[in-house]
């Protein structure tokens, strides 16, 4: 599905990693963890081409990412369904406007009256569908987030820290909700520094950890 | 034509992604007003001096008038003969040779009321109406001055040219005008629709993040100003049609400026001009601004 090829990136010229290899196999389910600062984020945001990788190749569905042109980078985007650690909401549209968001600019808007109900219901957002983002709470933001990465139904689900905000019940429920799409065949990469969250899930789901740190991404099912 | 279509009833849906701006559509539809007005007065006065440069150059072509040499002995006689020469001449419609009273008139305003006309050696002037086709004046001061020696016949060809001239150049100043007015419409729609997208940088960044593509997200800025400009255009039009309607009647002269016939299509195509300007203008600036970006 997704996959890194000897990729190097660094912000303003300082390396963050580089030959780093990675590959999101179809249906698969990893979890990525590190220390604050190693570079979580910066790999997810190469995995759904908002970066560039500096060297090396991106291939996303089998495209090298370096030759998609915009509206390539866009169609791959719908196939993939983020949760950005900021969240990132359009701030004047309701929060069941925002959720619709990746079905609206699709030009389908028509399938998102049920999904809509069902997924607002599910992440327990329905009270405050009618509202603003801002006026939300850190851990109301993080399901509605959740909400708009799963509506679109894509082929890989990337979380960046979907829970660091919400109780444990809550994280239990919304990671509940990833590994059940994961049995449905969608491919899940889940980046956080919580182990118990690992911890947790290792009963229900067969799921790679990964580790990043100091430039290097290993396999850690042993730390655990 | 689906695409303008599409365009100017738009997908309320993604209408909504861009939060309104009150103050740049305020000001780009009255910039696109006050454009549309200047546009249409300048129109109108070019049209309407070219029209009546055109008239009077239309009436100096069908009248010429011949002067006879100033000899009180053989006056008579000669304007007989003129008179004669110019009926046998195919392409005359009518000759009239001027009256006394009217001559004095014609001399009034340079030498005052009181001029004795009838012991001053004054030409006698004939006026010449043309037929349709009209005459050669060549061949006519040939025949003319073969008979009558000193005999002169002006087509008013001297007058006419300058005045033709004249009125071709305040056509083109016209034109100028309208080409300058629109690459202000242009710049300034650039200006804020750069302003708008740099607002609405992180509208933007999320549409991109959840698939958007570039034309969707420029779509709903390019819909926003074309209609911006095309209302505030039309505004400034009918602004501008009763400010002409109302003007003072400046001895004649401002009777004349406004529109007529064909000329009616300006008032209409002004507020299309304008949208289409804005239209590209804005596309441009989008596209512009959204290859900045992931
Ligand atoms: N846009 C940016 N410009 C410059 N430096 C950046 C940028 N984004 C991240 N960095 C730097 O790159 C490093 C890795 O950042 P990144 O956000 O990928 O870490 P992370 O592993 O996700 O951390 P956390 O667990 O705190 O979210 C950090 O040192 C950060 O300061
Ligand atoms: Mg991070």
């Amino acid at each position: 599905m997704i996959e890194l090829d000897n990729v190097s990136y660094g912000h303003n010229g300082t390396a963050l990693f580089s030959q780093l290899s990675l590959t999101l196999a179809p249906g698969s389910f990893q979890f990525l963890t590190g220390p604050s600062g190693a570079g979580k984020t910066t790999l997810l945001r190469l995995c759904y081409a908002d970066l560039r990788a500096q060297k090396g190749k991106t291939r996303l569905f089998g495209q090298d990412a370096s030759t998609l042109d915009r509206d390539g980078v866009a169609m791959s985007r719908r196939r993939i369904g983020v949760v950005h650690q900021d969240c990132q909401f359009i701030d004047h549209l309701s929060v069941a406007e925002n959720i619709a968001l990746p079905l609206t600019v699709a030009g389908r808007v028509s399938e998102a009256a049920g999904n809509l109900k069902e997924l607002l219901s599910w992440v327990g957002l329905g009270p405050q569908s009618g509202r603003l983002p801002p006026e939300l709470s850190g851990g109301e933001r993080q399901r509605a987030a959740l909400a708009r990465a799963v509506i679109m139904s894509p082929d890989v689900i990337i979380a960046d820290e979907p829970t660091g905000n919400v109780d444990w019940e809550m994280s239990q429920r919304l990671l509940s909700l990833l590994v059940e799409l994961n049995r449905m065949g969608k491919t899940v990469l889940i980046a956080t520094h919580d182990l118990n969250i690992i911890r947790s899930l290792k009963s229900d789901v067969d799921a790679r950890v990964l580790r990043l740190k100091d430039g290097q991404l290993t396999t850690a099912g042993s730390v655990l | 034509m689906k695409g303008l279509l599409d365009l100017i009833v738009g997908d309320p849906q993604a209408d909504r992604v861009v939060p309104p701006t009150g103050v740049t559509a305020r000001l780009t539809i009255f910039v696109s007003a006050v454009m549309a007005f200047l546009a249409i007065i300048a129109l109108a006065l070019s049209l309407s001096t070219g029209r009546v440069a055109d008239r009077w150059a239309e009436e100096l072509a069908q009248a010429a008038t011949l002067r006879l040499p100033a000899d009180p002995e053989q006056a008579d006689a000669q304007l007989a003969k003129a008179l004669e020469i110019l009926e046998t001449t195919p392409g005359v419609a009518s000759t009239r040779a001027l009256t006394n009273e009217e001559q004095q008139a014609l001399l009034e305003p340079w030498f005052g009321t009181d001029l004795p006309l009838d012991t001053l050696p004054i030409p006698q002037l004939v006026e010449i109406i043309a037929d349709e086709p009209a005459y050669d004046p060549e061949g006519l001061q040939a025949r003319l001055t073969a008979e009558i020696p000193g005999v002169v016949l002006d087509d008013h060809a001297t007058w006419r040219d300058p005045l033709l001239a004249a009125a071709g150049r305040v056509r083109l100043i016209g034109w100028a005008v309208i080409l300058l007015i629109g690459a202000s419409v242009a710049a300034m729609i650039t200006l804020a629709a750069h302003a708008s997208l740099a607002a609405n940088a992180q509208v933007v960044r999320v549409l991109r993040l959840v698939g958007a593509r570039d034309v969707y997200i420029a779509r709903a800025f390019v819909r926003r100003y074309t209609l911006r400009a095309g209302l505030g255009a039309i505004a400034g039009v009918v602004l501008a049609l009763i400010v002409l309607q109302i003007l003072p009647d400046g001895g004649g002269f401002f009777a004349e400026v406004g529109f007529d016939g064909a000329g009616w299509i300006w008032p209409l195509m002004i507020p299309l001009l304008a949208a289409i300007v804005a239209f590209f203008a804005t596309r441009a600036a989008a596209i512009a601004r959204l290859r900045e970006q992931t």
